[in-house]
Parts: structure tokens; C-alpha cells; sequence
């Protein structure tokens, strides 16, 4: 008997296309494998440096994405009220006029009446650059509402944080802790070294609420009570620093521990670190007990210092430190209860880091030298490291608490060292490396610099003369000064009350406000539909760039649609946030593997057109003719500074890294490379960055900075001293007086845990739950359910109870519960996991829909069951009766306050649908087809 | 071609890390691609946009919770679940028409879809719901371990893996022969003890399952305690110890 | 098991047809002629019309001739050849009966034999599937033949032979519903064993691999309520045989009464089959959590 005669050799393609994925930021290299023309099957590209031939749920679905019936077809103009969906298609040339007409005579009279955000964008040095020529100080990304307690924190301590600037030693840790993540930005990169790290048999420990992907294969779960990671994390300082398993020698080398602080009581230098006369921060040198700058050659710092002046003993930074973490505020015993982790448990972890940061430590055979000149044969590892996202930066109280987890690692010694966190190129940077943020306009003229930046003190907050906020989202102001990415869930809120200002136009990129990525989506929905007593649109005007039919698409006036990922120019950037890996620094390019079929463009090409035909600075040349043809043409043309453009690789005659002229041929050269270039970081360079003067130079080189800049880890973070001491009243910048208080209590330069402040604001006995989300790992936010692969996956979204909850409340499988906040209420499905914090409930994000979107039928059960926890959200604090409005952010950063959320449920008699329920939209696009048969030949 | 092989030269199929999967789904998505694209009729996806979608997929990922026999915090387990490529595949015997067979040379368990009249009988008789019918086609599909990919000369010799094996991030899915004692997967069996799944069904299954290693192990400090002897039991002390490691540095 | 009528009215018309073809080719009743062609249209209709109709359930019935080919190992294959055999066989027999009217009775019994093994063969179809507990009993081919059996008696106006065959049919009936009940368990199926993570704990499905629905729950995780099955049983119980006993014990034996007990039988024969399947739980449920009493995880909450 003789099985079939089978074809194990088919034909796989005719040709095959590398470019980069965008079902999500991760950004990994996709080989798109082409027959007749069409996108056949996509895999990932083992050469690409973020994921190495691997690709997730999404980036495996991305034909359905292209193929998405949800895609918009071509400009529109809105012809029914808005939020209703009702649109004419018009031509390219109208849509561009239509916003020259509204956008020039606001350049001409008053730039910052436009107020420009952008979502889930990826060019944001070029769209930032849009905007400073145009003159707004009105942009940012939507990093606001993101992860910038993330970024600052990491970036005010040590000069880069997790997230996209840096990652573990996957090749050499052992342990590895990871705080508050669900899928995160680097989805592919983490799964790989998680993988790695598992083949070798080393350990995880995940600290979450809610134990299912990553925490779900952590050998050891911490399920922490939501808010509470900085108490935790304090008494695994606590306990460390008081058993001294600590990394002298690191803390003296590399951090300002051994910095000496002002001790003089009152003085407006109270609190600041002694410095010398080049404002070099002083250290004592233990060879001789002098004063000395920290960096001299040589210099060996004294941690136990002190240093008597005018009768004033000034002290370490790391005694000050020690005498925070070793109070028994932060023993074990007294966080255990509310962090849900009991003591015992607190120890044996700090025991666990301890073994493997001092007892496997280990050396890697590579010279190298520091900044004092010292060399050191060796490279000395620790094999414990940490990642943390959202779910600690996603509190009010999470700037802190990601220093806290940042000074764990620096006193374990484990950062940029073999077997710890490593950064990735162009990081690390420190504060001093980066721009402070820019807010001065004039009419008919550019912005006076970068709009976004890292406040060193008082004066660089972004306020107007008369002390009110310069920016719309009052970013950069007393109420969050580092608010470094600025503050985008508060712009349609500010904007529709006028608060500090009004606009007139709000133009949005790639951000689904009108739903999922709002806090208080009702109360979106009606502020860009409410009108003021002359029947008019409180928010004037409203223009949007969507690539597909979702729910803010029908809320604006205008939309200029997009092209998918497979159909336009994309730059990722070494400017703003490049694709590197700790070893390499690498940029990438997306390029038109196919051409549209509809009358779409691509949006950053658009910028350029719409550039051109204000005659912004930097779009036209002295005769007023267009730069750029096209954003091919600006990725290959443009210079930021001499002989540094958006793209690293290939400059020059081809063969120029970093810096080098322009290559018209260079985007032939990235797709010939596979859409991207990678520079490796040279061995000697590869660790110790931040001191090493080998990977100085390297920067240099390839242009990150332009002299070396060695620089020190900040235990004690200055800045929010000079905040503090404004708050003291020192300084002219003065904060209002309602302010005062809140600004010396969070604003602590050594980080102080605080409760998060709606749990401050509410009662909590009647909201005694917590309610987080989190990210499934095959759906990108709200753009995966118009994938009919992926929805079938997360077609709906339950609440998950905790068993003691579910007990108490006597829940069956397809019951529904009232889910109640301060703000609002919700109906919804439930079901019952054991692996959670028994006083937190949670859903999957964004998987709710509104009807009539995404080209999905109406009672497509992302819209019947699925549903938002945004709607229990609000962006403001609960009123305090001094008619102020505070928002529901980080008093440092800024940062929304997602996670804060507290609810309380019960059960409810069964509904038709989740509630609250909103009439349907009208789809722009239509429906999609009954069937799919993807296949492109059979 | 009903009857199954007395044996086959080679047992290829797949070892499945239930310490390391997270449950992605990514190798759900590269199979429906691959798949869709290439062996057999397209995996199709009915009411796709619609209030009931329900599509064809050869491998899917189902998640558990384990309560611990001794007490202690309950454990999550994602669990992806395609055909095992039974030894003693029921599938195959009940099959009226001979579209299921299992291959002599490397034992994969294949429909050839020119014979299959989609009388559903062989997805009844797998106990791990590995075959799917497909509504439009009608005809039933199955997981191929990519016979149209490990073999194909079009592919460069690192990609000839299935398409989960090559997708997956974690690096949770692993390929390889299990007639050969020393080959990648044999030995993961043997080290980390790698399972059969309903083993009381006897069917055999080549694919093997490696269970999640012991977790929540570190529940009080006693036995690291000598590492957590507190240098001093006052702030003061605590500086007097720390000048005497320096001076030691 | 979903409950698939074409499925249902194939092995209920059919097992009624060859209950009635091991019948007559028995010569109970010894018919020619006329009479003879009556009986043996309505079991050909019977026969024929089941199998008809248990291509509905094929995905490509254009192909079904394929399914002759694999009768060394698959009972499907062999039904197919087996009630071929039986249909061609007493095609011959019931000619020479109708036509020539000249019973062969060797043929006859040849065609007997090949109709109790088509009815076999159907039932090991399900027998066989270790995947159902409930069918994989040596009680399901007994039931499947006495059902088959009895109701073809019942046709064939063969009185002590319907008592006799209504009663065993009624036992096995009893006795497979209750043997059935805990097939399930007592085969040891769990979900730890489904996934192999016994040795860790109690296992307990957390989320299904996609909120929708798919094939095998469709095909496999179909659920009944206990009171409709309990309803449904006795139903079946009354209609399949205690009225058909009555009927042909009590009742003057004619063609009318015959088919009203044969009435009241499809009708309790009907019941029984969507309780066979209905209630038949395949192991794949605990896939997607079924334990104990509880069911398996149902993609829309009416059910
Ligand atoms: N409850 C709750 N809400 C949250 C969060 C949470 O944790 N919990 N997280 C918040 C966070 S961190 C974020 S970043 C936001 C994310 O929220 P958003 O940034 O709004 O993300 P999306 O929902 O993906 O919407 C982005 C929009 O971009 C469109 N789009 C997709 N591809 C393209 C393209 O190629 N071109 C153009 N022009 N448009 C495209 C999509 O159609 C969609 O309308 O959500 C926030 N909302
Ligand atoms: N597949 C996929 N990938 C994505 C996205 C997506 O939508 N889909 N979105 C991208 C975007 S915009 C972002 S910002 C990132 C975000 O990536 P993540 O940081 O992974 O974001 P979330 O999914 O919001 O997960 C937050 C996690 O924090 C936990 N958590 C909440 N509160 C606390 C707490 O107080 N303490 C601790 N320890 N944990 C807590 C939650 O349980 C959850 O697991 O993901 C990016 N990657
Ligand atoms: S993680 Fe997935 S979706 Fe994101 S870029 Fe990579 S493959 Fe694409
Ligand atoms: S897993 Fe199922 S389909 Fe695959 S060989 Fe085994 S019995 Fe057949
Ligand atoms: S569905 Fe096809 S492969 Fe399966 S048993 Fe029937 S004929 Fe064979
Ligand atoms: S081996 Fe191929 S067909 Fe089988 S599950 Fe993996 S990708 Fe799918
Ligand atoms: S791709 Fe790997 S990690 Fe992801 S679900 Fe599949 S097996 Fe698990
Ligand atoms: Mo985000």
C-alpha cells in the first residue's frame, strides 16, 4: 500500500519583500512573501535584529490587516453631525486645501491655537518637526498617557529606563524579576529571552496582580496588591541594605551616592548636591579625605563621608538613603499587609537576589576603562535583572515607584554590567544630554525649539509670563513638571472646558480618542460634540488621520486616510525611537510592498504636502518650493544636523555609519539589507556604558552626542529637589499655594512611597476593589478586531473575578456584574480566575467596540459583550470643592493614572448587552464579507 | 492506506514546553497563514466579520488554572494543542475512504483532501480535537507538521520547521524525530520529562508535552537566612560597618 | 454530540429498514407477489432513504463512493459494502419473490446475515470511538440491533418476535441509559489527564483558545439539560416501546395496526437517537473544561 504522491516542494512565493511589521511597535523585520502581485503569507526575517525570525499572533495575521475591509478608501468630509459617521469622500486636493484654509490663518495670528497629537505613531522626530515649524507648542505623542513615568523615571536615575531603552542580559542573567507587565513594547524580544533564559534553567519571578502570560510562566508569582510595588520593592531595599548586600564599589564608582548634599537648613541650596566651582559635584576622596569632582582621574569616592562647613555636617547621598530605606517604615512587617505579600516571603526574595547577585557573580574576560581613566581587566557580572512596565507606571504614584525599582538594581549593582539591564543605543543619556522643553510662540514663526524635554528645575517649566500654562495639556507645569511626554488624555478635556486656553483646531494621528484610548469616553464623545450657545462646535474644528473605519474617525470634521503598513514609506529612527538591541544600535525603514488599491496616503507624505502648502520652514526652500516630494525624499534628504538624517545606515557613498552625507541610493540599500541597518556595539564597549570610554567614543561616533558625556546613576535626583524648593518657596518661579504641599510631598528626590491619590480621593470602603486591564498578547489595542483571524480570539472580553470574590458574591459562568466606580458604571460578563489578587478584578484592553465601527456587523459580540473599563475612568480627580481641576495623573510626571481605578461590583440580573450601550455608528467603508478564504492561488 | 504502519522509519512531530509557552497565540496565526496559503483548501472563516465568527484553525491555544495539591497560590497554564501524530492514530482507522493516513517514511498523520468526503468520523475519534472540518471546503483539515515546509527544497535548510516551530517567540515549540534517541526533542523527553496526553487512550501520541517546572518555591526566608544577618541593628551601626567595607574594598 | 438529524434519520430509517430486510429474508412473513413488493418497498425506502439521507452529513457527498474502500479497517467502509451486499442480495431474493414468486430461502438467509451485519456495522461505527465512553460499550451494538430488530418485527407483523425483541430493546435501552451515565467517570477521562497536569493539581480551564465558537464544539460539546433528557427518556421509553408492546400484544394483528405501532416507535426511536447523541460525551469537552457535572465552555450564553 502506497501513501499519496505528495508535493513536499511547493513554490513558496514568487518574491519575496522585506520590510518591517506595524501590527505593533515592537517593530520586528517581516520577509512578505509575494505571488501574483499579492501578499501571500508573511513570516518573520531571521536576519532583523529585534526578532530574530520569530513574529507574534499579530505580525503572523498582518494579511488580514491589509486585507482588513475596514480600511478607509479615501479623504472625507464629514456631511452629518459629527459623531454619527456621516461622510462624503472628496479628492486629495480638496482635503489639502480644506486644511491649508484652516490651518493658515491660525499660523498667521496665533500658532498655538492648533493643537497637534499623534497616538501609536512611530515618526515622531518628523512629526515634532512639523510642528515646531509650524509654531504650536501644542504636540506631543501619546506617551503622556503611556508609560512617561517609565521613560522619566528611568531617564532622571539612570539616563534610559526598561521599555524601549534597554533590556536584560539575556544571554548571561539568572534571575530575572519582572514588575507589572503584560505584553509590553519589545512583545517579541522579551519572549525570546524569556525562552533563553528557560532553556538555561534560570528563574523568574513576576510581580502582578494577575498571574497569565509572562507571570504565568514566573517560577515565583507575587500577585501584589495594584499601586503598592514601591512599599514592596522598599523593604527589598530594606532588607538588603540592612544584611549590607549591597554593591559598594559600584555605588562609589558609578552613581552619586557618594555626592555630598547641602546641608544648610533654609538655605535655598538646601538639599542640592555640593559642587565645585565648574559645578562638577563633589565627592570625598577616600585615598585623602579632600573635596574633589567626581569624575577626576583617579578619584576613589567616599560613600561614608561627611563633610563639615561653616558648622554644617553635609552628608552622603547614600546615607541619606540608607537612613529612608532602613526606617521601619519599609520593614517587611510593615508593608506585608498592604502589599498582599507576606513578610517571610519579602525576605526570602531579598534573599533570592542577594545568592545570585554576590554568590554567582562572574567575570567576563574583556578589558576595558572607565571615565577616571581606571582599567579594569575584567568585566565583573551580576546575574540578576529587572524589567517593569505599565504596572507600575500607570499609577499616580509611579514615578516614584520606578525609581524605587531603579535604585534596587543600582545598589544590587546590576545595571549595564554582564548578567544585569543593559541599555540599548543611543541609551543611555543622561538628563544633561537631552533637550528641555520649548513653548514660546509667535505668530507666522517656528516654535523657539524642541517642544518636549527634561526640565532641570524651575525655569524650564513651560509657563507663560503671567505663571499660567503655556501648552494646552499643561504639560511642564507645577501640576506635573517632568511631564516629559507631555500630557495627551488631557487635551480634549482642556480644550472643550478652555482651560488654560482655547483652540481651534485639534488634529490627531493614529490615536483612537473617541473610544479605547480615552479616560471617560462618554464624556469625550460629548465634549467633541458639544456645542456653546451659538450653535457652534465648542471644539471648532477637528481634523484626523486613521488607515481604518475606527470610533474617532467619526468624530472628525475631516479625515485624511492613510495607507497600511505594506503600502507606504516609514522611517524608524535612530532620532526618536529606533529598533536597537544592547549590542547594536539599528534603524529600519517600512517601504510600499504593494501599492494602495484605494485613494489612500501615506500620512507622514501628506505632513509634507500639507507643509509645503503653509510654507512651514524646513518644508520649503527660500523660493517657497517644496523640499520634499514626497517622506521617501525627506528620510533620504533631510539633515537634522550636518551629516545626520532620520536614517543611520548607508550614509555618504554607502559606507558612512551615524554621521555622513546624504545617499540618494540609501532606502535601495536599506531594502536590499532587508529594511534595515544595525552597527554593532565593539566588545570592549558593550557593557559599563555610561563610564566606558570606549562606548563614548563609539556614541560619538555614530553621532548620538558630540563629546563623550560619562556621567553618574542619580540616587538622589536634583531636580525634583529644585521643584521642592521652589514649593519652599525659594526662587522666583513660584507654584500656586494649593500646590505647595503636594509638590514637597511627591516631588521627594529619594523616592518616598506615597498611596496613589484617587485611592486618597475616594472612600475606599465603597470602592474597595481595584480594576486594571491588561493587553492580550494577540491583539494590538483597538486595531486587532477588524482582523477576523485575531477576533476570533478576543471577540469579547469578561471581567475576571478573584475566587474570594466570586464566592462572595455567589457568581455562576455567564453571570453579569454592575461594576461601579466614583465616575460611572458599567454592566458586564463575568468570569471567575483564581490566579489573581483577591481584592482585583481585570479585563482584557480594548477589545470592546462601538457598533458600527471597524466594518464589524452590529452585533459582533466585540460590541454586544465585549466593553471598555475607560468608561469607569475619569481623567479628573473627584471635584474637592475648590473648584480646581485635578487630573488623574502623577503628580511628577503627568503620567494617566489608568490603574488607579477603584470599583466595587455586584451582581447583576443578566442584559442583553454590556452597558452602557451607544447608538451605532454609520461605517464609512461598509461591511465586510461574509466569508474569508485567504489564499492567494489554490 | 486506512490501516496504519506496522512502524515508521522516522516519528516526527513536536515537543510542546508548558514551562515556557505564554500563551501568544503566535503559532496559532503562522499556522492559519501558512496553512491557508498553501496545503490543501484555504482555512476559511465564516460570518468573519460578522456576530458569530467561526474559522478553521489546525492549532489552538487553551489556558488552565491548576489549584496545587498541597494548598498554595494557584498556577496559570497556557497550553497550545495541534495533532500529536498518534502511533496508534484512531483517526486513521476509522476513515471510510483512506483520506487519513499516516506516513510510512516519517509517521506524520495527513487527510488527503481529494479523498476526504467530510463525514467527520475521524474528528470524532481524536480525544485532542486536532481535526477541524472545514465549513466551506468540506473537508476535514488537520495539522500537516508542515509537510509542505520541512521537506521543501524552495525554503533555505534552516526553515524547513514547521511554521509554529519558527514563529514561536518563546521558543516554547520544538521539532524534531523521536525515533532517534539523540535527537533535539528525545532528549528534552528525557530530561524533563516530557508526557503523553489521555495516555489511557492509547493512541500513542508522538507529540510530547514537558510539564511546567515547580513553582511558588520561595515562600519563607529561613533557609537563606545566614545570607540576611543584619550587619547592625542601628542606623548608627550601619554606618560604622559600612566604613569598615569600604576600607576593605 | 451535536445531535445531527441527517445522522439521526439515517440510523433510525435505516435500522428499521434492515430490521424489516432480516425479516423477510428470513421469510417471517413468507410474502409473494404484491404483498411481497409492498414489504419490500417500504424496507428498501427505509434502507435506502437512511443512507440517503446520511450523506447530508458529508462535506463532499459527491465523492461517497470513496467510502468503499478502506473495509479492512473502518466500519463506516464496511457498512457501506455490507448494506450494499444486504440491498443487492434481497433485491435478488425479493425479485424472485415479487416476480417469479419462488423464495430462495439460502439467499434469504444470506441476506439476513448481511442485514443484522450493516445494523452492526452502523453501530460499531460509534461503538468503536473510545472518545465516547458512552457509546464504547459491547451494549451499543445490542442496542442499535434490538431497536433495529424490534421495529422491523413490528412491520413484519411478527408478534412474538416484536414482544419478544421489544423487551430486550427496552432492557438494553434501560440498561445503556443507566450504564451510560457513568461511563464517563468511571473510564477515568479528566481534565488532568487531558492535560496531563494531574500530578500538579486540580485543573480548571481559564480561557478558551477564542471566545467564538468552532468546529468541534459544534460537532462535540453539545450540552442537554437533565430534566429535558429525563423527559425526552421516558418519551422514548413509552413511544418506542410500551405503546408498540401494547399495540402488538393487545391489538388484532393487521397492516393498520402494525403501523401505528410502527408510528409510535419511530417516533420513541426518533427520541432515543437524539438522546444517543445528544447525551454521548466526547472526551475533547474537558479540552475545553468540562469536569464532573459541569459542561463544557459554551461560546454563547443561551443555551
Ligand atoms: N482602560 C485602559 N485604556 C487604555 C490603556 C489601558 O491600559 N487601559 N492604555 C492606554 C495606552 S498606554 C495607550 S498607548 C492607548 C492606545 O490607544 P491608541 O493609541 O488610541 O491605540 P489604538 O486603539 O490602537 O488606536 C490607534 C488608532 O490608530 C489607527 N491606526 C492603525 N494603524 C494605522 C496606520 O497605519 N495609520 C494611521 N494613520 N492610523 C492607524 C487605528 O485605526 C486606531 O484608530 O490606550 C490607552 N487606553
Ligand atoms: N499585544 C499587544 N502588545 C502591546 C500593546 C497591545 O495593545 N497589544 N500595546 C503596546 C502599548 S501602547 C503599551 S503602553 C505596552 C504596555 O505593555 P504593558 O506594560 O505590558 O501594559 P499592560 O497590558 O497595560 O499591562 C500592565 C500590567 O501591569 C499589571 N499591573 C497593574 N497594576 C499593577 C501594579 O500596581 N503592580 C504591578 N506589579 N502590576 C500591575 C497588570 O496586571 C498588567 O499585567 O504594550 C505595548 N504592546
Ligand atoms: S511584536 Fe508582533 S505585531 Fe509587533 S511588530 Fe513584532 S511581529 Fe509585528
Ligand atoms: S491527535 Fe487526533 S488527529 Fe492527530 S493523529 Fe492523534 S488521533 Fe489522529
Ligand atoms: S472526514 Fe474525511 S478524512 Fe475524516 S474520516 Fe471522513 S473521509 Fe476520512
Ligand atoms: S506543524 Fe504546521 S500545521 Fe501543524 S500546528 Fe504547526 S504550523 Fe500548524
Ligand atoms: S507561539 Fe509559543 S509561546 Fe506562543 S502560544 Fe504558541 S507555543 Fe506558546
Ligand atoms: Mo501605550
Amino acid at each position: 500500500m502506497t501513501d499519496p504522491v505528495l508535493d513536499t516542494s511547493p513554490k513558496v512565493s514568487d518574491e519575496v519583500r522585506k520590510t518591517t511589521c506595524y501590527m505593533c511597535a515592537c517593530r520586528c523585520g517581516i520577509n512578505v512573501h509575494m505571488k501574483d502581485g499579492k501578499v501571500a503569507y508573511i513570516e518573520g526575517n531571521r536576519d532583523h535584529p529585534v526578532n530574530k525570525g520569530v513574529l507574534c499572533a499579530k505580525g503572523s495575521s498582518g494579511i488580514m490587516q491589509v486585507n482588513a475591509p475596514s480600511r478607509l478608501r479615501a479623504p472625507l468630509k464629514r456631511t452629518g453631525p459629527r459623531g454619527s459617521g456621516e461622510f462624503e469622500e472628496i479628492s486629495w486636493d480638496e482635503a489639502l486645501e480644506l486644511a491649508r484654509s484652516w490651518l493658515d490663518p491660525i499660523r498667521k495670528s496665533s500658532p498655538e491655537k492648533l493643537a497637534f497629537f499623534t497616538g501609536r505613531d512611530q515618526s515622531q522626530s518628523f512629526t515634532s518637526f512639523w510642528a515646531q515649524n509650524f509654531g504650536t507648542p501644542n504636540y506631543a505623542a501619546h506617551g503622556g498617557f503611556c508609560s512617561v513615568n517609565m521613560a522619566t523615571a528611568g531617564i532622571y536615575t539612570m539616563g534610559g529606563a526598561f521599555w524601549e531603552f534597554g533590556q536584560p542580559d539575556w544571554d548571561h542573567t539568572k534571575l530575572f524579576m519582572i514588575f507589572g507587565v503584560a505584553e509590553d513594547h519589545d512583545s517579541n524580544p522579551i519572549k525570546m529571552g524569556l525562552g533563553k533564559l528557560k532553556a538555561r534553567g534560570g528563574k523568574v519571578i513576576g510581580v502582578n496582580p494577575i498571574r497569565s502570560g509572562y507571570n504565568a510562566i514566573a517560577d515565583e508569582w507575587v500577585g501584589i496588591t495594584p499601586g503598592t510595588d514601591g512599599l514592596f520593592i522598599s523593604a527589598l531595599i530594606h532588607v538588603l541594605l540592612k544584611a549590607g548586600r549591597i554593591d559598594l564599589s559600584y555605588l562609589s564608582q558609578f552613581t552619586n551616592a557618594p555626592c555630598l548634599l547641602n546641608a544648610t537648613s533654609g538655605s535655598p541650596e538646601e538639599g542640592l548636591l555640593l559642587r565645585d566651582g565648574d559645578g562638577k559635584p563633589l565627592v570625598v576622596d577616600r585615598a585623602n579625605g579632600t573635596l574633589q569632582p567626581f569624575d577626576k582621574q583617579g578619584v576613589n569616592p567616599d560613600l561614608a563621608a561627611s563633610v563639615d562647613m561653616d558648622g554644617v555636617t553635609h552628608k552622603t547621598v547614600f546615607q541619606h538613603l540608607a537612613d529612608r530605606f532602613l526606617s521601619n517604615e519599609y520593614s517587611p512587617e510593615a508593608v506585608s499587609e498592604r502589599c498582599g505579600v507576606s513578610a517571610g516571603r519579602i525576605k526570602a526574595i531579598a534573599g533570592e537576589l542577594a545568592r545570585v547577585a554576590f554568590e554567582e557573580a562572574f567575570e567576563l574576560d574583556q578589558p576595558w576603562t572607565d571615565f577616571r581613566g581606571n582599567k579594569h581587566e575584567k568585566m565583573l557580572g551580576r546575574p540578576v535583572s529587572f524589567h517593569a512596565m505599565r504596572g507600575i507606571s500607570a499609577h499616580s504614584n509611579g514615578f516614584q515607584t520606578c525609581r524605587t525599582l531603579h535604585i534596587l538594581q543600582i545598589l544590587l549593582g546590576t545595571v549595564e554590567v554582564p548578567g544585569g539591564f543593559r541599555f540599548k543605543p543611543p541609551y543611555p543619556k543622561p538628563v544633561e544630554a537631552h533637550p528641555t522643553p520649548h513653548c514660546h510662540s509667535k505668530p507666522d514663526c517656528p516654535l523657539d525649539g524642541p517642544h518636549l524635554g527634561f526640565v532641570r528645575g524651575p525655569d524650564d517649566l513651560a509657563l507663560k509670563e503671567d505663571g499660567t500654562p503655556a501648552r494646552i495639556d499643561k504639560a511642564f507645569t507645577w501640576e506635573n513638571p517632568l511631564s516629559a511626554h507631555g500630557l495627551m488624555h488631557m487635551v480634549i478635556s482642556n480644550a472643550h472646558a478652555g482651560d488654560p486656553y482655547k483652540i481651534d483646531t485639534l488634529f490627531f494621528y493614529m490615536a483612537n480618542m473617541a473610544w479605547n484610548s480615552s479616560m471617560n469616553t462618554r464624556g469625550v464623545m460629548d465634549m467633541l460634540t458639544d456645542k456653546d450657545e451659538n450653535g457652534d462646535y465648542v471644539i471648532p474644528r477637528i481634523i484626523y488621520s486613521d488607515a481604518y473605519s475606527s470610533e474617532m474617525v467619526a468624530y472628525a470634521d475631516l479625515i485624511l486616510p492613510d495607507a497600511t503598513y505594506l503600502e507606504r514609506h516609514d522611517c524608524i529612527s535612530l532620532l526618536d525611537r529606533p529598533i536597537c538591541e544592547a549590542d547594536a544600535a539599528a534603524d529600519a525603514i517600512r517601504w510600499p510592498v504593494i501599492e494602495p488599491d484605494r485613494d489612500v496616503r501615506g500620512f507622514q507624505s501628506v505632513l509634507i504636502d500639507l507643509g509645503a502648502r503653509l510654507k512651514l520652514p524646513g518644508f520649503v526652500d527660500e523660493n517657497g518650493e517644496a523640499l520634499y516630494a514626497d517622506y521617501a525624499d525627506y528620510m533620504v534628504n533631510h539633515q537634522r544636523r550636518p551629516g545626520i538624517g532620520p536614517l543611520a545606515g548607508f550614509r555618504g557613498n554607502g559606507t558612512e555609519t551615524g554621521r555622513g552625507g546624504v545617499n540618494p541610493n540609501q532606502l535601495e540599500r536599506y531594502i536590499e539589507n532587508g529594511s534595515f541597518f544595525v552597527e554593532h556595539v565593539p566588545a570592549e564597549a558593550s557593557y559599563y556604558k555610561p563610564w566606558n570610554t570606549a562606548y563614548q567614543d563609539w556614541a560619538v561616533k555614530l553621532g548620538f552626542y558630540d563629546k563623550p558625556q560619562p556621567y553618574l546613576f542619580q540616587l538622589y535626583a536634583e531636580p525634583l529637589r529644585r521643584m521642592q524648593l521652589a514649593a519652599e518657596g525659594h526662587g522666583d518661579r513660584q507654584p500656586p499655594d494649593h500646590l505647595r504641599q503636594q509638590i514637597i510631598d511627591h516631588l521627594d528626590p529619594i523616592p518616598a512611597w506615597y498611596a496613589p491619590l484617587e485611592e486618597a480621593s475616594v472612600d475606599t470602603d465603597s470602592y474597595p476593589i481595584h480594576a486594571l486591564t491588561q493587553r492580550p498578547m494577540a491583539m494590538y489595542h483597538s486595531w486587532g478586531s477588524q482582523n477576523a483571524w485575531l477576533r476570533q480570539i478576543h471577540g469579547h472580553n469578561p471581567l475576571y473575578v478573584p475566587t474570594k470574590l466570586w464566592k462572595e458574591h455567589g457568581f455562576k459562568d455567564g453571570d453579569w456584574a454592575k461594576v461601579t466606580s466614583v465616575h460611572g458604571e458599567i454592566t458586564v460578563p463575568v468570569a471567575h480566575m483564581a490566579g489573581l489578587n483577591e481584592n482585583t478584578v481585570w479585563t482584557w484592553n480594548a477589545i470592546g467596540k462601538r457598533k458600527g465601527a471597524w466594518a464589524l456587523d452590529e452585533d459582533a459580540p466585540e460590541a454586544t459583550r465585549g466593553f471598555l473599563l475607560n468608561h469607569l475612568i475619569h481623567e479628573l480627580l473627584p471635584p474637592k470643592g475648590d473648584g480646581l481641576r485635578w487630573s488623574n495623573s502623577d503628580p511628577v510626571t503627568g503620567q494617566a493614572a489608568w490603574f488607579d481605578l477603584r470599583v466595587r461590583i455586584e451582581k447583576a440580573a443578566p442584559v442583553e448587552e454590556s452597558l452602557p450601550v451607544f447608538g451605532a455608528l454609520k461605517s464609512p467603508v461598509g461591511k465586510g464579507p461574509a466569508i474569508v478564504r485567504q489564499k492567494v492561488t489554490s | 492506506m486506512t490501516l496504519l504502519p506496522e512502524t515508521t522509519e522516522k516519528k516526527l512531530g513536536l515537543v510542546i514546553d508548558l514551562d515556557t509557552c505564554v500563551g501568544c497565540h503566535a503559532c496559532v496565526t503562522a499556522c492559519k497563514g501558512w496553512n491557508t496559503e498553501n496545503y490543501g483548501a484555504p482555512l476559511s472563516d465564516t460570518d468573519a466579520y460578522g456576530g458569530d465568527p467561526v474559522g478553521t484553525f489546525l492549532n489552538r491555544i487553551h489556558s488552565y488554572e491548576v489549584e496545587p495539591k498541597g494548598g498554595g497560590c494557584s498556577q496559570t497554564v497556557h497550553f497550545p494543542k495541534s495533532c500529536l501524530h498518534c502511533e496508534d492514530a484512531p483517526c486513521v482507522t476509522v476513515c471510510p475512504t483512506g483520506a487519513s493516513y499516516k506516513r510510512t517514511e516519517d509517521g506524520i498523520v495527513l487527510v488527503n483532501e481529494d479523498a476526504c468526503i467530510g463525514c467527520g468520523l475521524c474528528a470524532w475519534a481524536c480525544p485532542y480535537g486536532a481535526r477541524e472540518m472545514d465549513p466551506t471546503a468540506g473537508v476535514m483539515k488537520k495539522c500537516t507538521l508542515c509537510v509542505d515546509r520541512i521537506y521543501n527544497d524552495n525554503l533555505p535548510e534552516e526553515d524547513r520547521v514547521p511554521a509554529c516551530v519558527r514563529t514561536c517567540p518563546a521558543g516554547a515549540r520544538h521539532f524534531g524525530d523521536f525515533a532517534d534517541p539523540d535527537s533535539n526533542v528525545s532528549k528534552l523527553v528525557a530530561e524533563r520529562g516530557g508526557i503523553d496526553l489521555m495516555p489511557e487512550q492509547g493512541t500513542k501520541p508522538v507529540n510530547k508535552y514537558l510539564p511546567p517546572r515547580p513553582k511558588d518555591q520561595l515562600q519563607d526566608m529561613d533557609v537563606l537566612t545566614p545570607l540576611l544577618e543584619p550587619v547592625a541593628e542601628e542606623p548608627k551601626g550601619f554606618l560604622a560597618w559600612l566604613d569598615k567595607r569600604l576600607e576593605a574594598l | 454530540m451535536h445531535p445531527a438529524p441527517s445522522v439521526i434519520i439515517f440510523t433510525v430509517l435505516s435500522g428499521l429498514g434492515f430490521g424489516l430486510l432480516t425479516f423477510l429474508g428470513l421469510g417471517m412473513p413468507k410474502v409473494t407477489g404484491w404483498e411481497a413488493f409492498f414489504y419490500f418497498a417500504i424496507a428498501y425506502a427505509l434502507a435506502v432513504g437512511g443512507l440517503v439521507s446520511s450523506t447530508f452529513h458529508l462535506g463532499n457527498p459527491q465523492r461517497a463512493l470513496k467510502a468503499f474502500t478502506q473495509w479492512r479497517s473502518s466500519w463506516l467502509s464496511r457498512e457501506a459494502w455490507l448494506s450494499t451486499f444486504a440491498l443487492i442480495v434481497l433485491a435478488v431474493f425479493g425479485a424472485a419473490a415479487v416476480f417469479v414468486g419462488v423464495t430462495i430461502a439460502p439467499l434469504g438467509l444470506l441476506g439476513t446475515l448481511l442485514s443484522l451485519a450493516t445494523v452492526l456495522a452502523t453501530a460499531m461505527i460509534y461503538a468503536q470511538l473510545k472518545t465516547v465512553p458512552r457509546w464504547n460499550h459491547w451494549l451499543t451494538p445490542l442496542h442499535m440491533l434490538t431497536v433495529s430488530l424490534a421495529g422491523g418485527a413490528i412491520i413484519a407483523q411478527q408478534t412474538t418476535a416484536a414482544i419478544v425483541l421489544l423487551l430486550a430493546a427496552g432492557g438494553v435501552q434501560i440498561l445503556h441509559w443507566v450504564l451510560g451515565d457513568r461511563r464517563f467517570g468511571e473510564r477515568g477521562h479528566t481534565i488532568e489527564t487531558a492535560t496531563g497536569l494531574g500530578d500538579r493539581g486540580k485543573a480548571r480551564l481559564f480561557e478558551p483558545p477564542h471566545t467564538g465558537s468552532n468546529y468541534l464544539l459544534k460537532e462535540m460539546a453539545h450540552v442537554v439539560g437533565r430534566k429535558h433528557a429525563q423527559k425526552l427518556r421516558i418519551i422514548s421509553f413509552v413511544a418506542m416501546i410500551l405503546i408498540p408492546l401494547i399495540i402488538v400484544a393487545l391489538l388484532p394483528v393487521n397492516p393498520f395496526t402494525a403501523a401505528l405501532a410502527t408510528l409510535f416507535y419511530l417516533v420513541g426511536a426518533f427520541a432515543s437517537r437524539w438522546l444517543f447523541f445528544a447525551e454521548a460525551e466526547h472526551v475533547v469537552r474537558l479540552y475545553y473544561g468540562a469536569s464532573g457535572s459541569e459542561p463544557p465552555y459554551q461560546p454563547s450564553f443561551s443555551s
